[in-house]
Order: structure tokens, then C-alpha cells, then sequence
């Protein structure tokens, strides 16, 4: 058992140098500033399909709804951001001078009440935290605690992201509507349009999401995540050994919304505005796809499927602008039927046996073989 | 996500877009004056500023969706476009340079709009881009035209509360859309009594606004009733009944997409009888695009307030529709927003043309005043305000989804995004 799991930290550990150094070094040398600010923008979602693996890879709770918890750390930012913007010098042509303008379009002549606090920057970074968990809270302890599981919960995930879509859109002159909160331009006075600033972003969201992941390995790695793979495996034995089940599932669920929270905020820096379009059913699902597609149960492979599925969508739509959504499907029947566990598991059943065949050889000349080989091999 | 060095790859880009010049259509050359073989002025005099302009081409963008639930809207608009700029091209393109176009797809996606845009304009370093449809689109690329310092026509008509110095606005603002049709339907229906109704987005709420102001304010008549409804609502049952029971002479209707389809059928159904006019149905949503998903039989009687009709008895119009008939096939049709768009390379033409120069700044520059006799609509001209002057006219559906124009206005109406004593 200890060997076992000492081999898979080190692969993972190896893993996640590789994809700190794609990440840092490789993607910022050979792209320049405009498709590195894209892999940015790719690299926001990663976060949610972190969290994903987390939550549905090794807890086994599928959610369809993480859009929820990107839309509210985004808008959290956005808000910070478009209250900076809306200085009264800066929107002297309102009626109401100091408001944000769709506030102004709608007839809205004073600040709501939860638009108040975003006047802080503290208190925003604190919220695009806590705002998501909160909410998962809510929703994992209302079903959790009844014992929803399974696809009764996923679909009840998708109805909060459809609840939460249609609130937004309907209270736009709170929100934005639609359009969503857009024209952001700086950050405590520092324009964050720039290419520099682009650029300082996208290192400052890549060392977050490495922060991010670092944080899931240990996660998993500890009894938490050992228990968190119980209970998706057997949650009734967990149950009857004394275990909270409900206190974990939550635990885990507003552990991904959280980070899914963070990703919104980067993206909102990055992108400059914020819209219900990525809060609703399609683009929940579509973070499942990108988890699914890196592999379920590898956080790094979150990572790479992201980045993959996304750089797929930008190159085909920008070379079939009228075909491109058939080769994205495509992309992922192939995904389905070829590979189910993703990247991930192409790399464990394709790529490892090579290394290990090299390895065995290797490993057959020296002494210390004998320990590692066994384990491997279970 | 390879390395891009500068030219290399919009080139190669462009080689496997470009598909101009595969249909040489019998076009009427009148439509300007044809520059024939004069020399074209050098490229480092018309492009100071590094645009995709070469000695024989010039590089435009073309932005909107073709795929996603705005497909069917925006479809026609790049058709126009396309066909607008095929005519330069067969006229001797602009400049003495021809217009090679690069498309990129919105997918009905906001965010994708202003990743395209940063494409064209950052990487592709295009001229001009043609695109967007919808306010919420065009909301979230104009942050990118601006930093990045481009040039986008846009061809819908929308809310007004806008005016980016790197946009012109080719179609109607609110102001310019609805005064007209109000008053003629005051004046020459007797209409006394208003429900106002709307799909629930900043477009039909803002011109829904400037309606009521105009209608308590300025004709001293009563609005009855005013609803939204979300977008893509099928469900218009409710306020069929409310709008049965409180009579209004005038339903003003802004219902878009998906959800007129529902609103005019349920209409019919319930009894109320368009062709009947009690009571009139008044629309600034629905243009013969729209009426070929609702069906002519569906709507037969309404009346439309917009600048532009497919049935538009003048020349320009006539040969505008034959040759976009020729370029895309004999069964389409075109709307407002089609003929608005078909307006952008033209007007970017003689922008261009008057400037001397591609230079984005100058061309800006050169915009207020420009002048187009050839429009489809007639005559437009950009005001000072990047929109355009235009005629505003009443239409009444008939059954074979075409509108009979009953209405003009006499003079030009001035755009006027940020309407006074509107707000």
C-alpha cells in the first residue's frame, strides 16, 4: 500500500513540475501577447475543472452547475471593478451621475445596497471566496443532508445555474442583464487593458491555479481524500462506520466552488467584463467537458484538457468559421468512444507501460528493484 | 498557440479565406463614379500605422454569428457585406486596392465577439470590421475597439445611450425608430390608448421608455399597460388577456427572436385580427426576416416602424435586391438590418476615399458629413454623432411577408442617442 502510493505522489509530483513549467515558461516563450492573454483566459477555467476532479472525480458528486460559482466569483470582481469605473467625473452624462450606466439606463438613480460594500477591494477579494462557498453551502447542506445524490443532484445543480441565469438576466438593472457588467478598466487606478498588465495577470492567475492545485494534491492526498474516494465508492460502508458523509460532500463541494470563485475573479481581470453567458447550463457543462476530457481523476490532466479544448475551439472557429462546432463535436465523440478517462488515462494505459518498460530494465540491474516493482504492477 | 511572426500568418490566413471574385455578377457599375486605372497612391502614404494594406489589398473584418441562436438574424447581414464589398471589388476596390475580407464567427457568445475582435484587430490588423448584431455584443467588444483604436460599423438598429468614437452606427438609434411611427399612427390612425410590451433586455426596455415619454409627454395620449418578458418566452397568454380586457388602441410591440413567433400566432389565435386595426399592432422588431419564422398569414395587417423595406420602390433598392438576390439565391429576403449593413463597406469606402488614407484616425475623421446617394433607403448621411441621417417609414404587413410602405417621413430624421427629456 505505502509503496503504491508513494510511486503515484511521485508521478503526480513529477506532473505537476511539468505543468508549472508548461505554464510559466513554454506558453509565455512561444506565444505573444494577445494568444498568451487567450491561454489566460483558458487557464481561468482550468480552476473550475480542478475543483471538478475534486468534486466529481474523487467524490463521485456530479455537479452540472460550477458555472454558478465562476459567474458569482466573476461578477463579485466585476462589480469591484465597475464601481472604480463609475467615478461621477466619468459618467457625468447620466441622469445620475457615480452609478454604473445600466443602472442609469434602467431608471435606477441610487446605489443598491450590495453594490455598497464592493466599494472595497478587501472586501471583494474576501467575497469572491466566500460568496461561491456560501452558496454551495446552502445548496449541499439542503441536499447533502437529505442524501440527493447521483443525477438527482446534478440535475438540481442545473436548475440553480438555469434560477440563476434567468435572476440575472430578468434584474438587469441591478446586474447588467445581459449584457452583463462590461467597459472595466482598472484596477485600484492600474489599467489592467494593457498588454503588460496582461501580461502580470496571467502569471499572477497561473500562480494561483499552481496554489490551487498544490492545495487539491494535498487534499487528496490526506485522510480527507482518502475518505472522499470511500464514500464515492461505497458511501453507505463510510456511513456505517461513523462517518458524516453529508459534512464531507460539503465540504468538498464548497471547496470547488470556492476555486471555481477564484477562476471568475482572474477571468474578469483578464477579459475586462463579466455576463450570465457563463453562468448558465451550457458553459457548466462545457467545464465538465473540459474536465472530462483531461481526465476525471487527474487534477493536472484538468489542466491540459482545458487548455486543449479551448485551443481547439479558438484555432477551428477561426479556421471553419461555419464548421467549427462540427469538429468540436467531434473532438469530444472521439474523447468518449476512445479514450473515457481522458488524457489522463491515455497517458496511464499508453504512455506509462513505455516508461515502465524502460524502468523494468533499468530497474532489473539494480538491487532496489525488488520493493518497487510489485507495487507498481497492483 | 505558435509563434505568429508579424505578416506570416495572416497571410496564410487569409489565402485559405478568401473567396472573393468566384461569382462575376452582372452588377450596375453606375452606383459611383469608377476610378478605373489610376494610379494607386503608394501604401506607405495611405497606411502610416502598420494595417493589413498592401500594395494591391486591403484586409477587412468580418464579425458575427454564424452559429448559435443569432445565426438566423445575422446570417443576412454578412451576406450584405459580402456582396457590398464584391461590388467594390468589381468597381476597382478602394483606393486601388482590393477588399480581401477575414471571417470570424461570434457564435452568439459575448465573449467570443471580443476575443474575435482582439484577433482582427490585434493580430489580423484589419482596416475595418463589419459585425455584431446585438447591444450585448457590441457592449463587449467596444472596450477593444477602443483600446486597440479600430473601426466598427454596426448595422442594427438599438437603444441609443451610446457614441464610441470607434463605431458608426448604420442603423437607426431608438429616437429615429419610433417618434415617426408614433405620430403617424396618432395622427392618421387616431390612436389614443398605448400597451407597450417587450421582450426584457436593455433594447425594447430603453425604446419602450423613450415611447412612453413621448406618448404621455409629447402627444398627451395614455399608455395602459407596459410588460416584458424574458427572452425566448413562448408563454403570451396572460397578457393577451389583460390587452383584451383594457382595449388599447395601439399594442406597440418589441418582441424579438425566437419569442415572435409564439406572440403573433397566440395573437391570432385569441381572436384579436390584425387586418381588423382594433386594435392596431405596431412593431419595431419584426423585419422580413423575422416574418418568415412568424409567417406572413400570422401578421398580415401589422404595422412596422423602420427605415427600410425590401419593397422600396427606387432604383438603388431595385438593384440592390436583384443582385443580392443573384449572389444568394432567389427565395431571400432583406431586412432593415441587412440593407444597414449592406451600408457599412460603402460608407468605409468613401470614408477611406475622402481621407486619402486607410489610417483609422483619419478615416474617423473623415466620417461626419460622408454622404451616400446610392443607399438602398435613398439617401444617408453621417452625422457628427457616427450615426446616420436617415428617412423613417411605416410598413403593413401583407400575407406574402412583405411590407406595403404606407408612410415616410418627409425630411431626414437626426439620430440622437442621448435623446433630452427622453431619459
Amino acid at each position: 500500500m505505502t509503496p503504491m502510493l508513494t510511486s503515484a505522489r511521485k508521478t503526480e509530483l513529477i506532473g505537476f513540475v511539468i505543468v508549472a513549467a508548461v505554464i510559466l515558461l513554454l506558453l509565455p516563450a512561444v506565444t505573444d501577447a494577445f494568444r498568451l492573454n487567450l491561454v489566460g483566459k483558458y487557464l481561468t477555467y482550468a480552476f473550475v475543472a480542478v475543483g471538478l476532479v475534486l468534486c466529481w472525480g474523487s467524490a463521485g458528486i456530479l455537479s452540472l452547475g460550477q458555472g454558478i460559482f465562476f459567474g458569482l466569483g466573476g461578477y463579485c470582481m466585476a462589480m469591484f471593478l465597475k464601481l472604480e469605473a463609475s467615478t461621477p467625473e466619468a459618467t457625468s452624462i447620466q441622469s445620475t451621475p457615480g452609478i454604473p450606466d445600466f443602472m442609469d439606463w434602467n431608471q435606477i438613480t441610487a446605489l443598491p445596497w450590495f453594490w455598497e460594500p464592493f466599494h472595497s477591494f478587501g472586501f471583494t477579494l474576501v467575497a469572491v471566496v466566500v460568496v461561491p462557498a456560501i452558496l454551495a453551502f446552502i445548496i449541499g447542506f439542503a441536499m447533502f443532508t437529505r442524501r440527493v445524490g447521483g443525477v438527482y443532484f446534478a440535475i438540481i445543480t442545473q436548475a440553480i445555474a438555469a434560477i440563476l441565469t434567468i435572476l440575472i438576466i430578468g434584474q438587469q438593472g441591478y446586474t447588467g442583464g445581459v449584457n452583463g457588467i462590461t467597459d472595466l478598466r482598472t484596477l485600484l487606478g492600474w489599467d489592467i487593458r494593457t498588454d503588460s498588465a496582461k501580461t502580470i495577470l496571467y502569471f499572477v492567475n497561473a500562480f494561483l491555479l499552481l496554489a490551487v492545485i498544490a492545495l487539491s494534491m494535498a487534499v487528496r492526498s490526506s485522510k480527507l481524500g482518502r475518505i472522499l474516494v470511500a464514500l464515492r465508492d461505497k458511501e453507505d460502508r463510510v456511513r456505517f462506520s461513523g462517518y458524516d458523509v453529508a459534512a464531507f460532500k460539503i465540504f468538498v463541494f464548497c471547496f470547488a466552488a470556492a476555486i471555481s470563485g477564484i477562476g471568475g475573479a482572474m477571468f474578469t481581470l483578464q477579459v475586462g467584463f463579466m455576463s450570465p453567458s457563463f453562468v448558465g447550463i451550457v458553459p457548466s457543462i462545457e467545464m465538465v467537458i473540459f474536465c472530462a476530457v483531461g481526465g476525471r481523476h487527474s487534477l493536472i490532466g484538468a489542466v491540459y484538457g482545458t487548455l486543449l479544448v479551448n485551443w481547439a475551439k479558438t484555432s477551428f472557429s477561426e479556421s471553419f468559421p461555419e464548421l467549427w462546432l462540427f469538429a468540436m463535436g467531434a473532438l469530444f465523440i472521439a474523447v468518449v468512444m476512445a479514450f473515457p478517462n481522458g488524457l489522463a488515462g491515455l497517458y496511464t494505459s499508453h504512455v506509462q507501460p513505455l516508461f515502465k518498460r524502460f524502468g523494468r530494465k533499468s530497474a532489473g540491474r539494480s538491487a532496489a528493484s525488488g520493493t518497487e516493482t510489485p507495487a507498481i504492477a497492483e | 498557440m505558435k509563434t505568429n511572426d508579424k505578416g506570416a500568418a495572416p497571410r496564410s490566413m487569409l489565402r485559405r479565406k478568401l473567396m472573393i471574385g468566384s461569382a462575376a455578377l452582372a452588377l450596375s457599375l453606375a452606383m459611383a463614379p469608377r476610378p478605373g486605372l489610376a494610379q494607386s497612391p503608394p501604401t506607405s502614404e495611405v497606411n502610416t500605422t502598420g494595417l493589413a494594406v498592401t500594395d494591391d489589398t486591403v484586409t477587412v473584418g468580418i464579425l458575427h454569428s454564424i452559429t448559435g441562436t443569432m445565426a438566423i438574424s445575422e446570417t443576412g447581414s454578412v451576406q450584405a457585406e459580402k456582396l457590398a464589398i464584391e461590388q467594390i471589388n468589381e468597381m476597382g476596390g478602394v483606393l486601388g486596392r482590393k477588399i480581401e475580407y477575414i471571417q470570424e464567427d461570434g457564435a452568439s457568445d459575448w465573449p467570443t465577439f471580443a476575443e474575435k475582435a482582439k484577433k482582427l484587430l490585434v493580430q489580423d490588423k484589419v482596416a475595418a470590421v463589419f459585425g455584431c448584431w446585438t447591444s450585448a455584443s457590441r457592449k463587449a467588444v467596444l472596450p477593444v475597439f477602443e483600446q486597440y483604436n479600430g473601426m466598427l460599423y454596426y448595422p442594427t438598429f438599438y437603444e441609443g445611450l451610446e457614441e464610441s468614437p470607434n463605431v458608426i452606427y448604420t442603423g437607426q438609434e431608438a429616437t429615429q425608430q419610433i417618434i415617426a411611427g408614433l405620430n403617424w399612427v396618432a395622427e392618421e390612425k387616431g390612436a389614443e390608448t398605448f400597451y407597450l410590451l417587450g421582450s426584457d433586455y436593455i433594447w425594447p426596455r430603453t425604446s419602450n421608455k423613450i415611447a412612453r415619454k413621448h406618448i404621455e409627454d409629447k402627444l398627451g395620449l395614455k399608455v395602459v399597460g407596459e410588460e416584458y418578458y424574458p427572452l425566448g418566452h413562448t408563454q403570451f397568454n396572460s397578457v393577451i388577456n389583460k390587452i383584451k380586457l383594457r382595449k388599447p388602441d395601439v399594442i406597440y410591440a418589441i418582441v424579438v427572436g425566437g419569442s415572435n413567433v409564439a406572440f403573433y400566432k397566440q395573437l391570432k389565435a385569441a381572436g384579436i385580427d390584425m387586418t381588423q386595426e382594433k386594435p392596431i399592432v405596431m412593431t419595431i422588431s419584426v423585419t422580413e426576416d423575422e416574418i418568415r419564422g412568424i409567417g406572413g398569414e400570422n401578421i398580415e395587417g401589422a404595422y412596422a416602424t423602420m427605415k427600410y423595406f425590401q419593397s422600396l420602390e427606387n432604383e438603388n433598392n431595385q438593384e440592390f435586391v436583384s443582385a443580392f438576390k443573384a449572389m444568394w439565391g432567389e427565395d431571400m429576403v432583406i431586412g432593415d438590418v441587412t440593407q444597414a449593413a449592406y451600408l457599412g463597406p460603402w460608407l468605409w469606402k468613401a470614408a477611406v476615399e475622402k481621407a486619402g488614407s486607410f489610417d483609422i484616425d483619419k478615416v474617423r475623421e473623415a466620417s461626419p458629413g460622408i454622404e451616400l446617394t446610392t443607399a438602398p433607403e435613398g439617401y444617408v448621411r453621417i452625422h457628427e454623432n457616427h450615426h446616420l441621417w436617415s428617412k423613417t417609414r411605416v410598413g403593413h404587413a401583407k400575407a406574402d411577408g412583405q411590407y406595403e410602405v404606407v408612410y415616410e417621413t418627409t425630411d431626414l430624421m437626426e439620430p440622437d442617442p442621448f435623446p433630452e427629456g427622453y431619459q
